[in-house]
């Protein structure tokens, strides 16, 4: 297969609003970054990816249509992505799939979602007529999984508050960070409110305003790229329903596939020894855990010992989330990209003070829906 | 076949804010002013509205020129019926008008009269709004301009900037659309026995999977066959205790929102356990549903209010392991 490198990265300050800017100018923000990280300019650009997650009034808020010439596509193929939360794993995937087709030379991958101006929370939207008034709010979806996977591994309570702290600390090592709390414990998180029992407050991702961009390169492009690039070893995709008898909420079938097909492709045989620091998608804390053991880092029930063990914190044996994650920065349509950006960025070398010394071979991953799209990359410092 | 299903309206409604920028921030204060601003291009053109970026050169645009509220319509289509939220409420035309000063067109309503007096190239000039809040609708709408005043040439940028007030920060912008939400015949049938005080599940012809509420199998795509009644009462597989206040909620948190594998069902349903504090609600408690009045009963999942402990012993683990 031809071959696909990220040339060069950008992304936003992440916030609660970013009111100082458009949406056009937000996107921007990330753009002119990536552009500038891969020495890039405009008319080497031959095509545009455009990810934001779903919103209420899909047909009013069209951002393809009305961002066409702020993101540089006018002229240029435009296409636009769309599978809620995983949408930026996705939408860094279909640019590297229109490398590897041959199709073109460099690829603008962008992402992003102004929550402070959407109404992304799919689940506080309206109630259709015929159905139950059983509201839960947006954690009130995925608690329930999450207490299913502590009944299932008689995991110890404390671990989800030992991931947030971990992503919490690491995120204040990340100028771009929406959450830096350098200075949280143990005890602060578990002193924080139980919102949706078994999450507690200081478990869950914020709610922000941000946008991420990537420029991706064919092989030719990378070998001209004075920098150094991050070869996409291996990307892979795979969907299952929201709900039907029988789904595993804690170890989805999709994710699971995905991660075997992805290391396939990759070449990893053993992902805990070969990979050496992961972007995983964890919107709340328990996911950690979860995700260790779905992509299969770990076997059934090992996740959480090895968060117990510190083996995910900066200096361990698997870092995972040294950006500080979705724990601190969750502008869910760009949120994936991140994941996948940031793994990028460690093999690059250019993490700044959450790089994982000497990272070769990193992980993004993404998630989306009721854990219903799974999307992921490899990426490394050499093809 | 067609079968009449259930159906009733229903609106939704979000009031978005949209954070304008440098460039559309300058075109609203404009406009609150009375006054039209367009944005000059790298190729020299000026577009009403303008861009926030230069489509060219890709660069930011930071000229902005004063344009006449007057100008010509390049194209046009009548409205005979007025939809809800639309500038005007009796017939006009929507029309593509050039302002004298601007290369583009831009788009809005022109309040003719009648279809005899639009036509391509009839003057018109703005009929600003009474309050001007630095909004897109500070332009009420066009109207015919009976006197041209002929040729009014664009102000310089420094005229256009020594006149202007502070950029708009955000715009709202209410959305609201009405909707017809029809049941399918699935849904329908559930919703009917609900009605009539029972659970229906219907069967996948493919899998065996009794689904409640019946559908179309999401695992195999294809329609249920089988009908049969499951029973109100079950095993809380998981939940969630709600301890948050959120937008739209109905009860005072703390609260449970419990899995509920209905005894003969295939996959659990969402339901409030009540009837018992948070903290003892537990992985495979029984519960039983909780009607309302039978007088109040609809073809609605209302008709049952909660669930709550229905006193048998706790189910099994091994009982339900599969459909979490």
């Amino acid at each position: 297969m031809r071959r696909a490198a990220v040339l060069g990265t950008g992304q936003t300050e992440h916030r609660t609003r970013r009111t100082d800017v458009s949406m056009a100018g937000l996107c921007r923000e990330a753009i002119d970054r990536a552009l500038a990280d891969s020495g890039t300019d405009w008319s080497q650009i031959d095509a545009v990816v455009l990810g934001k997650a779903p919103d209420l009034f899909e047909g009013v808020m069209m951002p393809e249509l009305f961002l066409a010439d702020a993101i540089g596509a006018a002229g240029k193929p435009l296409l636009r992505v769309h599978t809620a939360g995983s949408v930026g794993g996705a939408t860094a995937i279909v640019a590297t799939t229109l490398i590897r087709s041959g199709v073109h030379r460099r690829v603008l991958a962008v992402a992003f979602e102004k929550q402070s101006e959407s109404n992304a929370m799919w689940a506080l939207s309206i109630q259709p007529p015929f159905s139950a008034p059983i509201t839960a709010g947006a954690g009130g979806y995925f608690a329930p999984h999450i207490r299913s996977y502590i009944r299932r591994f008689d995991a110890p309570r404390h671990i989800g508050a030992l991931v947030a702290v971990k992503d919490r600390r690491n995120g204040a090592l990340n100028p771009y960070a929406h959450l830096r709390q350098p200075d949280i414990t143990l005890e602060s998180v578990q002193a924080s409110p139980m919102l949706w029992d078994p999450i507690r407050y200081d478990e869950t991702c914020p709610s922000s305003d941000g946008a991420c961009a990537v420029v991706i390169g064919d092989q030719q492009a990378a070998e001209a790229s004075e920098r150094q690039v991050a070869w996409i070893r291996a990307t892979a995709m795979r969907t299952e329903p929201t709900f039907y008898s029988g789904k595993d909420h804690v170890d989805p079938r999709a994710g699971a596939e995905a991660a075997a097909a992805l290391w396939a492709a990759a070449g990893v045989k053993d992902p805990l020894e070969e990979i050496d620091v992961a972007e995983l998608y964890v919107p709340f804390s328990w996911f950690e855990p979860m995700w260790l053991e779905n992509v299969g880092f770990v076997g059934q029930g090992q996740g959480w010992k090895l968060v117990e063990s510190g083996e995910t914190a900066l200096g361990g044996a698997l870092p995972v989330n040294p950006s500080g994650g979705v724990l601190c920065s969750n502008p869910i349509g760009a949120s994936g990209l991140l994941r996948f950006a940031e793994a990028a960025m460690q093999v690059m070398g250019r993490a700044g003070e959450h790089q994982v010394a000497g990272a070769s071979t990193a992980l993004g991953h993404a998630y989306g829906g009721g854990s219903q799209f799974f999307s992921m990359w490899v990426v490394g410092r050499n093809p | 076949m067609c079968v009449d299903t259930l159906s009733a309206p229903l609106t939704i409604a979000f009031d978005y804010t949209r954070s304008l920028g440098p460039v559309l921030g300058r075109f609203m204060a404009g406009l609150r002013e009375r006054r039209v601003l367009g944005g000059r291009t790298s190729d020299g053109r000026v577009h009403v509205p303008p861009l926030e970026y230069d489509p060219v050169t890709h660069a930011p645009v930071t000229e902005l020129v004063e344009v006449s509220p007057t100008g010509t319509v390049v194209s046009w289509a009548w409205r005979e019926d007025p939809l809800e939220g639309q500038p005007l409420d009796r017939p006009f035309a929507w029309a593509l008008i050039r302002l004298d000063g601007a290369d583009t067109a831009m788009l809005h309503a022109v309040d003719a009269g009648s279809e005899e007096d639009i036509n391509t190239g009839l003057r018109v000039r703005i009929r600003w709004a009474a309050e001007r809040t630095g909004h897109i609708r500070d332009i009420s709408c066009f109207e015919p301009a009976t006197e041209d005043p002929g040729g009014v040439s664009p102000l310089s940028q420094a005229a256009a900037d020594s006149g202007e007030t502070p950029p708009v920060l955000i715009m709202t912008t209410p959305i609201r659309l009405h909707y017809l939400h029809t049941t399918s015949a699935e849904e329908d049938r559930y919703l009917r026995a609900l009605a009539e005080g029972r659970i229906i599940g219907q069967r996948c012809p493919s899998c065996r999977k009794v689904y409640v509420p019946p559908r179309v199998c999401p695992a195999c795509g294809v329609a249920p066959d089988e009908i049969l009644d499951v029973e109100d009462r079950g095993t809380v597989t998981t939940f969630c205790v709600v301890n948050v206040p959120f937008a739209g909620q109905r009860l005072t948190p703390p609260y449970v929102v419990a899995q509920v594998l209905l005894d003969g069902a295939d996959i659990p349903i969402p339901h409030l356990v009540l009837g018992v504090p948070a903290d003892q609600v537990r992985m495979g408690l029984r519960v039983a549903a909780v009607w309302r009045d039978r007088a109040a009963w609809s073809t609605t999942p209302e008709n049952i209010d909660h669930f709550e402990p229905s006193g048998e012993p706790d189910a099994p683990y091994e009982s339900y392991r599969e459909h979490l």
